[in-house]
């Protein structure tokens, strides 16, 4: 039988607020476990918490950015279950009246094709502390210094069809808020994290099969392999003649493999009502238009620009658009370089883009700064030195020797543009290649690049290519 | 006329001339609590040592000319209102061992104002209760008659200042904790709008319902203790930023043509017959102040204490999650795993009423429930609202008993939670509707203190602490004392 598998997302992307969202506790990762918990964060007996302004600025640009309707009433509920890293004994969350509903997003994948993903809704909670079993003796570590961080959750609706699918949602929300300068889409340090509702159904069914829910997936590739690995498992459930049962799976890295963490009849019931200690979130126009004024220029029409801009193709633009980092690197170095766009794109998606993936760098941790990458491009503009000696002088930058102007001094890769040097070597390679020249004359006009080469490598490759090209064709035509 | 027989506004008058020194005043109640006042139980934790310090920092303030009305004057924290480096123990085994590291908004407020807290009152558990009976520290007695309740949950604040031990003390309201007590220990005490004061540092019992109060012998008394108390605080969200009136100055506003609605459910069945006669007599002399009375109806009241009993407890079955063992409070001997560390820090800290709500409250907002219990009560809160909202269309005050009976026998209803919770079937509404209500004394019956609950509208405490001190300008039953403290 042919199966259709059927994915719906919640996303976790923890807003880059400064203090947390109901109390003033610094909300910066890594200092010492519990020194970033205040008394609201501990749960202390008579504290209360206050909603931050800031964290409701940012899920309305979540919102705006995605199509989907600001509710100018929300409210704030209490989701309640027992654990040690919940302080309260309670989160503080949104559950029937999210803040914003209903919106959109276009997924690019890998064919190119585009697909629309529904968001059923975004709301605001808290986030919990972490426990830590590593590293104590038979006792479990509380850190609460995460307990009260502000987290959006963005809920899709199921309309991803594969893993591919999935992540490249998920790159496509990753990229966004980070565009929108919410969240820092750190996964590492949890900053951007997700659970996957997967089920599987005969295709052409209508109705959905019986979901599971997979838990902790904090990396695109776990996203993919998870999914799936839980594909796989549904269906063999399936075939094999049993049935998939409602439950949350957790997700182990390591084992490459999902397990059950509780099923349906074990789910906690949360007994969710209204937070009496918070009062409805009333959001007016006002509101909105004030996150309106401080959205930045948003992927789709950036990738428009650059293409009107930079005379960009659609495929180049897209890639340079795909994350703001990038973008913003890309038009640092087109202003570095005095306006190259095309040969910045090219450099910026080909070789640097290459050398970050082969070191597995992100570009904010790129060895070469766009001034400098810029500052080369200017020298290839020029003609002090050709594409080619160009990737020489990158490398050095790339181990850190410098700008690109101290390296071609340094290391003397000047390009020749001496004709009466490269004349030189020209009659030198005709008359060394007496053979190629037969060949040549007799119509064998491919060969015309063996004597390039000839040139290049007796100039050390610092003979100006267009030059020799010329001069070649002149000289074998005499 | 010993100290100890004083109102806050006549201790204010002699501090300001000179008088006695808060020193003075300090150790003389302090003597109060410790010698007559130690059989009531009315105190969980006395600091004398702070309270000399901070008597002595009031006396060098008001030579430094810088005293205010309240500087130097002694009182108590009922024990729900968090003390930095005090025990703060809500009347409970579970924070026994709980020392706040924080002020709570109340407190600050008062220490600002330079009152001196003598110590942390007793209370029933988590101020849940209208005994004193389920407090972890043993009921307290009431002065008038030490065989009978004080009223609850405020029952240590309000027998403390009925016995004389303080002036004044603070209390908290959730369903009537400060009038019921007020009334059954013969003082007066008002529970302000919800929002009025900031409930920042008070350990909450059910969020939407909590109100902090004063309660002290006048009306007069609880003006002054209100200003001071009142005002914004944005730590708390549900708080209100309106301007505090100066409550003091509207005391003596004339009440003629004031209108006063009579709730004809407020004096039907299960109102005691002797009560009622009080309440007629009291309505009698608030009429030759030259108010108007009529009948109204508040027609919802029955449905008020049901409600109640759903809203209050899915409230605390939250607000009580955080009492886990975890992080402060009480923990068990030798937890075996994690559930055992809940179930039983849970079941040795709290006593049986607190359980009984928890209980409740969790099955009133589980799934499948929600609908008919909780959203039901709220429909019904509403209604409430909108009794009290038309009747204040007609009429600027309502005015009844604040409570069926006198106090009862201690023991009497501890076995019988129902008739415990009907009787704050006349202050419940009033929680539920965020209005602010009085309770003030009134006269005797079967020998024991009646009060009277007069209720405003929203944000008009003046006009019932004017009513109030109208009543007590001519009227002497708050200056009684029960014989044994007097």
């Amino acid at each position: 039988m042919e199966w259709e598998v059927v994915i719906g997302l919640e996303i976790h992307a923890q807003l880059a607020t400064r203090s947390k969202i109901f109390s003033g506790a610094s909300t910066a990762y890594g200092a010492e476990p519990n020194t970033q918990a205040c008394a609201v964060d501990l749960g202390l007996p008579g504290v209360l918490p206050v909603l931050n302004a800031e964290a409701v600025n940012m899920a309305i640009k979540f919102g705006l950015a995605t199509g989907c309707t600001v509710a100018p009433r929300s409210v704030f509920a209490r989701k309640n279950y027992f654990y040690p890293d919940l302080p309260k004994g309670y989160q503080i969350s949104q559950y029937e009246l999210p803040i914003v509903h209903g919106g959109e997003v276009l997924v690019e994948l890998e064919d190119g094709s585009s697909k629309r993903v529904g968001l059923t809704r975004a709301h605001l909670e808290e986030d919990a502390g972490k426990s830590l079993h590593e590293g104590f003796e038979g006792v479990t570590g509380i850190d609460l210094n995460r307990a009260g961080t502000p987290l959006l959750e963005i809920v899709s609706e199921p309309d991803m069809r594969s893993a591919k699918e999935a992540v490249a949602y998920m790159r496509q929300i990753h990229s966004l808020v980070r565009y929108l300068g919410i969240c820092d889409g750190n996964m590492q340090e949890g900053s951007f994290r997700c659970d996957a509702n997967v089920s599987v159904r005969p295709k052409g069914q209508e109705e959905f099969g019986t979901r599971a829910e997979l838990k902790n997936l904090n990396s695109f590739r776990f996203i993919e392999r998870a999914i799936n690995f839980e594909v796989e498992r549904q269906i063999d459930v399936i075939e094999s003649g049993g049935q998939v049962v409602q439950e949350t799976r957790l997700y182990d890295a390591d084992r490459n493999e999902t397990r059950s963490m509780r099923t349906k009849e074990e789910a906690n019931d949360y007994r969710y009502f209204p937070d009496p200690d918070l009062l409805p979130v009333e959001i007016v126009e006002a509101d909105i238009e004030r996150a309106r004024a401080e959205l930045p220029e948003l992927p789709d029409a950036k990738r428009q620009r650059f293409m009107e801009q930079y005379a960009l193709s659609d495929s180049d633009a897209g890639q340079l658009t795909a994350s703001r980092e990038v973008a913003d690197y890309y038009e640092a170095v087109v202003e570095a370089s005095a306006g190259e766009g095309k040969l910045a794109a090219n450099w910026v998606i080909v070789e640097l883009g290459g050398a970050l993936n082969r070191s597995d760098l992100d570009i904010a941790d790129s060895p070469v700064s766009a001034a400098q990458l810029g500052g080369m491009l200017k020298r290839i503009a020029d003609n002090t030195i050709s594409g080619k000696i160009a990737k020489d002088v990158f490398e050095a930058m790339w181990q850190g020797e410098g700008d690109a102007d101290a390296i071609i001094e340094a290391k003397g890769l000047k390009q020749v543009t001496d004709t009466g040097a490269i004349e030189a070597m020209v009659d030198e390679a005709i008359a060394a290649n007496p053979k190629q020249v037969e060949q040549y004359k007799a119509g064998k006009e491919k060969l015309l690049g063996f004597f390039v080469g000839q040139v290049m490598k007796a100039s050390k490759g610092k003979a100006n290519p267009a030059q020799v090209n010329e001069l070649l064709k002149k000289r074998l035509s005499d | 006329m010993s100290v100890h027989d004083k109102t806050v506004a006549e201790l204010s008058a002699g501090l300001a001339a000179g008088e006695y020194s808060s020193e003075e005043l300090t150790r003389a109640f302090l003597q109060r609590i410790q010698g007559p006042g130690n059989e009531l139980n009315a105190f969980v934790t006395l600091t004398e040592e702070r309270a000399l310090e901070a008597a002595r920092a009031a006396d060098r303030r008001r030579a430094a000319s810088q005293a205010g009305p309240l500087t130097g004057v002694p009182m108590a924290h009922k024990d729900i209102f968090c003390t930095r480096d005090v025990r703060t123990s809500c009347g409970s085994r579970m924070l026994d061992n709980f020392i706040s590291p924080y002020d709570a908004h109340v407190v600050e407020q008062l220490n600002a104002a330079g009152m001196v807290s003598l110590g942390k009152t007793n209370m029933d558990e988590f101020a849940m209760g209208s005994s004193n009976e389920t407090s972890y520290y043993g009921p307290v007695k009431n002065p008038w008659d030490t065989q009978a309740v004080p009223g609850g949950s405020s029952g240590g604040s309000a027998a403390a200042v009925a016995a004389r031990l303080v002036p004044a003390s603070t209390g908290t309201d959730t369903g009537g904790s400060i009038r019921q007590p007020a009334a059954l220990c013969g003082i007066t005490g008002l529970k302000p709008t919800y929002g009025r004061v900031s409930r920042y540092g008070m350990i909450a019992f059910a969020s939407s319902l909590d109100q902090a109060g004063p309660m002290a012998r006048t009306a007069e008394d609880c003006a002054l203790l209100l200003e001071a108390m009142a005002g914004f605080d944005q730590r708390d969200s549900t708080c209100v930023d309106q301007p505090v009136p100066r409550y003091s100055d509207a005391l003596n506003q004339d009440l003629a043509g004031v209108k006063i609605g009579l709730p004809k459910e407020y004096f039907g069945e299960g109102l005691d017959a002797e009560v009622a006669r009080v309440v007629d007599a009291a309505i009698e002399e608030y009429r030759k102040l030259g108010a108007e009375f009529r009948e109204i109806s508040l027609q919802n009241t029955a449905l008020a204490v049901p409600a109640y009993y759903v809203i209050a407890p899915a409230e605390c079955s939250s607000n009580l999650s955080r009492f886990d063992g975890v992080r402060f409070g009480y923990r068990c001997e030798n937890p075996q795993d994690l559930e055992d560390l809940y179930k039983r820090s849970r079941g040795e800290g709290f006593g049986a009423e607190v359980k009984r709500r928890i209980l409740v409250g969790t099955y009133a907002l589980s799934a499948g429930y929600f609908d008919a219990y909780y959203l039901k009560a709220q429909k019904v809160r509403r209604l409430i609202r909108d009794d009290f909202l038309a009747a204040f269309n007609e009429v600027d005050l309502i005015l009844g008993p604040t409570s069926p009976t006198v106090a009862f026998n201690l023991g009497e209803r501890a076995d019988d939670p129902v008739s415990m919770y009907l009787s704050d079937v006349y202050t419940i509404a009033v929680n539920l509707a965020g209005l602010p209500g009085i309770s003030h004394p009134a006269g005797f019956a079967h020998g024991r203190p009646v009060g009277v609950q007069l209720i405003g509208t929203h944000f008009d405490e003046a006009r019932l602490l004017n009513a109030a001190h109208r009543y007590q300008q001519v009227t002497d039953w708050h200056t009684r004392a029960p014989e044994a403290f007097a």
